[in-house]
């Protein structure tokens, strides 16, 4: 396989096919931020701590609460990992890494601090997702496709919020 | 049957994803940072692609939408508080499974801390039930039926204005 990517305007309309058929298929629309929300109500119950004292965990028959996993979107997730790591090693651009070289040039090359912002950052990003009831998949992708208010509401808030901060990390200029 | 459908469509999607070469810090970043669209130029082509393969099939009986409720505080607020945490981490939700499985360590201090910030959602989820989901909380409503047009239209609209968006990056180099 050629190292040479894919043309983003044919890989973005497979990622299209991909999305259609999966409605088609398993009647799913593709979407990743509640896996994670489901994950903390998992890793609240392994440490023996009350999950039922939070509604979201209990609210809607458990819908968010550990009993929701395993589902289709905890798979879809481990897939991306997994598809990520075969497209890498067939082609050659698999490569362990823990400070990006964008990051490096301006915040230096320790992978505490970045791990640090990172979860931080993981952290931020969710609470939002969670809020805004979507990420760029669900609310993007899928509430889009379906030209839901909602999806493009949140996109392009997701958009604004990312940009502003992005400047402002980056704010003397393009090093 | 829905795991293994899940498993399938994840691999294929991060498949494909490596391949454009939008897993890494730089891209996705680059595009937040306004100087390298290749994000979004794969994004909007997939929505171009899933709207109209979705209403074609939904036209045709075939499946069903599946609408998330429209709330400005929440998708406001919310996406703006999404914002700031996808650019202090460069990969959203979905990404950074891939970024970690493309050996991008940084992922991973990414996706522990997705699993906090859902446990500490779930704390503070009575409070912005309250008070910012109910902002503005219209329902589960479409561009179609908020401007009474046929959806159609709205896609041939909207392809057209992505067309004219795509071709701007392309003269522009971005």
């Amino acid at each position: 396989m050629k190292n040479k990517p894919w043309n983003p305007y044919l890989a973005g309309a497979l990622v299209g096919i991909v999305l259609v058929l999966s409605v088609i298929i398993a009647g799913q629309y593709l979407g990743a931020s509640t896996t994670f929300a489901r994950g903390a109500s998992v890793i609240e119950k392994a440490l023996g701590i009350d999950y039922s004292k939070f509604e979201y965990f209990t609210t809607s028959k458990g819908k968010y609460g550990p009993g929701s996993l395993p589902n289709w979107q905890l798979l879809y997730v481990i897939g991306i990992a997994i598809g990520a790591f075969i497209a890498a090693r067939l082609s050659g651009t698999f490569k362990i890494n823990a400070v990006p070289e964008m990051w490096k040039k301006k915040f230096g090359s320790n992978p505490v601090k970045r791990g640090v912002v990172a979860f931080a950052g993981g952290a931020i990003g969710l609470i939002g997702a969670r809020l805004a009831g979507g990420c760029p998949t669900g609310h993007g992708l899928s509430g889009v496709s379906q030209l839901a208010v909602s999806g493009f509401l949140a996109l392009a808030f997701f958009v604004i919020g990312a940009a502003i901060t992005a400047r402002f990390l980056y704010r003397d200029g393009r090093k | 049957m829905t795991l293994i459908y899940g498993l399938i469509t994840g691999i294929l999607f991060g498949f494909i994803l490596q391949r454009a070469g939008i897993l890494t810090y730089e891209k996705q970043v680059g595009a937040l940072r306004l100087i390298d669209m290749t994000v979004f130029k794969l994004m909007l082509s997939a929505i171009i692609v899933g709207s109209i393969g979705i209403y074609l099939f939904n036209d045709l009986g075939v499946i069903k939408l599946s609408l998330k409720a429209t709330s400005i505080g929440a998708q406001v607020i919310g996406g703006l508080i999404f914002g700031v945490g996808w650019a202090l981490l460069g990969y959203c939700p979905g990404i950074s499974a891939g970024a970690l499985g493309e050996g991008h360590i940084d992922a991973l201090w990414g996706i522990i801390g997705m699993l906090f910030g859902g446990a500490v959602y779930a704390m503070i989820y009575p409070f912005m039930k309250k008070y910012i989901i109910s902002i503005g909380s219209y329902g589960k409503i479409s561009i179609p039926q908020l401007l009474e047009l046929n959806h159609w239209v709205v896609i041939i609209i909207f392809t057209i204005l992505m067309l004219i968006l795509f071709r701007f990056f392309e003269k522009k180099g971005l």
